[in-house]
């Protein structure tokens, strides 16, 4: 599939699940490609890095389920940061384990799992709906019951894929991305290289094949599609061209590199680091 | 930076931090901040040789790199879904950072103001939740103020004494520039327990904006040992990225 294919099967409305962790290996071609549509009102569950920064500012996002907004070696997200102090989204604001947690319950088809986090802190007073359960046992704990993240759609990119949706990443941390794809009736993975089935094993022992086709509706061969977040082995995070995404106001920033295709965004990227010499 | 014969603030800070993990044992060392950095490499070369460090990213190191350099001895795997099972599990003791942080010592890292509408997005509740009722927590404010130690936080992230839940919340200790403080009182509210050298109880109270607990007998926090100092300044940290942490 290409990244405009994928894009044109999302829905304004949908709940989208967007895999990676802060500013590392976010499915950012595809992201790019969103934006190149119309499609808005989206609630996104991530482990929030330039990904939401970027649908956030463009107004794309109803509601955000997310533990932070950063990208990593800039702490604050500031796009998010900005659109979180005009009050430009619902923010469903959870601990990092409770959004594994919901997204586990998802995958197994749960209406919730429950867990400790949470209890004693504002979590529980931000999120007015979340509800606690008594464990049956003698302890008679009271527990939080994270609801289950069921995702209409959810974006992932991995190092290397087949053409069937197996797909293996070659870093060190697969983040959720597994979990982002079980979790949705529908998920997408771009990669840097799509490759013969035969070659995935030769490239990493089988506990890299982290995705497997059953779970996978598209695949998109986007080498770069990280890009600027990190892609271990494949690419390091652009750092210097993160800083220009964090000091650039929006509107210049996009204008300037997401008004046009994939391989255009790719030119100007280039052309922009010309400039840096 | 300026190394002195003298041992520098930032230096008393690394004793003190360090000195969190003493007697933990086999566990997890999870320090945020160069400082605590320091420390937990510190009381692994030392007093607590059995403590687990990563990277900073998914892996287990068994070696203690300089700051800044790579670990060469890759002892484990510990992606993100297996550290906060970790932190779940218990056998872990983080020492985080605190945009605001009151006398029970609830934490905020979340944001500035109303939730709903905040004047000033911070990090976001993170792990903290998680890991205050979980694991053994302690706090590093490189900055004290009463801006940071505030009588109210504005949004609770890490959970504190007077909203404890469950079997596993323990908060141990609280460093900050100024001094080291617990919270071994009757109600669990912050103690001072002791100034660094050249630091006053009085600056210290004035920087805290809620009544601290203070006993008859502060103490002062310990001078290193000579061989501590030599691994701070030659081993741990030789470009003293401590001291861009701290005001001297």
């Amino acid at each position: 599939m290409s990244a405009e294919e994928v894009v044109a099967r999302l829905r304004s409305g949908m709940t989208i699940g967007i895999g990676g962790w802060g500013s590392r290996r976010k499915p950012m071609a595809l992201v790019r490609a969103l934006l190149r549509t119309g499609v808005t009102d989206l609630t996104v569950v991530s482990y929030g890095g330039p990904d939401v920064g970027m649908l956030a500012a463009a107004g794309r996002i109803r509601t955000l389920v997310t533990a932070f907004g950063t990208l990593d070696s800039i702490p604050l997200e500031p796009h998010y940061r900005a659109a979180r102090e005009s009050g430009a989204f619902e923010l469903v604001e959870l601990d990092e384990a409770m959004l594994m947690w919901g997204l586990t319950a998802a995958v197994h088809r749960l209406p919730f799992l429950p867990i400790r986090s949470g209890l004693g802190s504002d979590v529980m007073r931000v999120n007015p709906r979340l509800r606690t359960v008594r464990s049956p046992y003698d302890d008679g704990e009271e527990l939080v019951a994270v609801p289950a993240l069921r995702l209409d759609a959810a974006l992932v990119h991995l190092n290397r894929a087949d053409r069937h949706g197996n797909a293996q990443y070659l870093g060190q941390d697969p983040y959720f991305d597994d979990l982002y794809c079980e979790a949705a009736d529908h998920a997408y993975v771009s990669c840097e290289r799509v490759v013969d089935t035969e070659e995935l094993a030769k490239a990493g022992g089988p506990q890299t094949l982290l995705v497997k086709r059953l779970s996978v509706a598209g695949v998109v061969e986007a080498p770069n599609g990280a890009h600027f977040t990190a892609c271990d082995p494949d690419h390091e995070r652009d750092e210097a061209f993160q800083r220009h995404y964090a000091t650039t106001p929006w509107s210049a920033f996009a204008e300037r590199f997401l008004g046009g295709s994939e391989l255009d965004y790719r030119s100007a990227v280039a052309a922009w680091h010309e400039e840096q010499l | 930076m300026t190394v002195t014969s003298g041992t520098t603030r930032a230096e008393y800070c690394v004793i003190a931090c360090a000195e969190a993990w003493r007697g933990d044992g086999e566990i997890l060392a999870s320090p945020m901040g160069l400082v605590p950095a320091v420390g937990a490499r510190l009381a692994k070369l030392t007093f607590a040789p059995d403590l687990l460090l990563t990277d900073g990213e998914a892996l287990l190191v068994a070696d203690v790199a300089p700051m800044g350099a790579r670990p060469q001895t890759v002892e484990g795997w510990l992606p993100y879904r297996q550290h906060l099972g970790l932190a779940m599990g218990g056998r872990r003791h983080v020492m985080m950072g605190a945009s605001q942080i009151d006398r029970y010592g609830n934490q905020n890292i979340s944001c500035i103001g109303d939730w709903a509408r905040p004047t000033r997005q911070l990090l976001g509740f993170r792990g903290a939740p998680t890991n205050t009722l979980n694991n053994p927590t302690s706090y590093w404010i490189p900055r004290h103020s009463a801006r940071v130690f505030v009588e109210r936080v504005d949004v609770v992230c890490g959970v504190g004494n007077d909203r404890a839940v469950g079997p596993y919340h323990a908060l141990r200790r609280v460093v900050s520039d100024l001094g080291v403080f617990d919270f071994a009182t009757p109600d669990g509210s912050m103690r001072l327990v002791s100034v660094h050298p050249g630091v006053g109880v009085e600056q210290v109270v004035a920087a805290t904006g809620f009544p601290l607990a203070i006993g008859d007998d502060v103490a002062v926090t310990r001078e290193p040992t000579p061989e501590e100092r030599r691994l701070i300044r030659e081993v741990i940290d030789p470009r003293g990225q401590r001291e861009t942490e701290v005001r001297s």
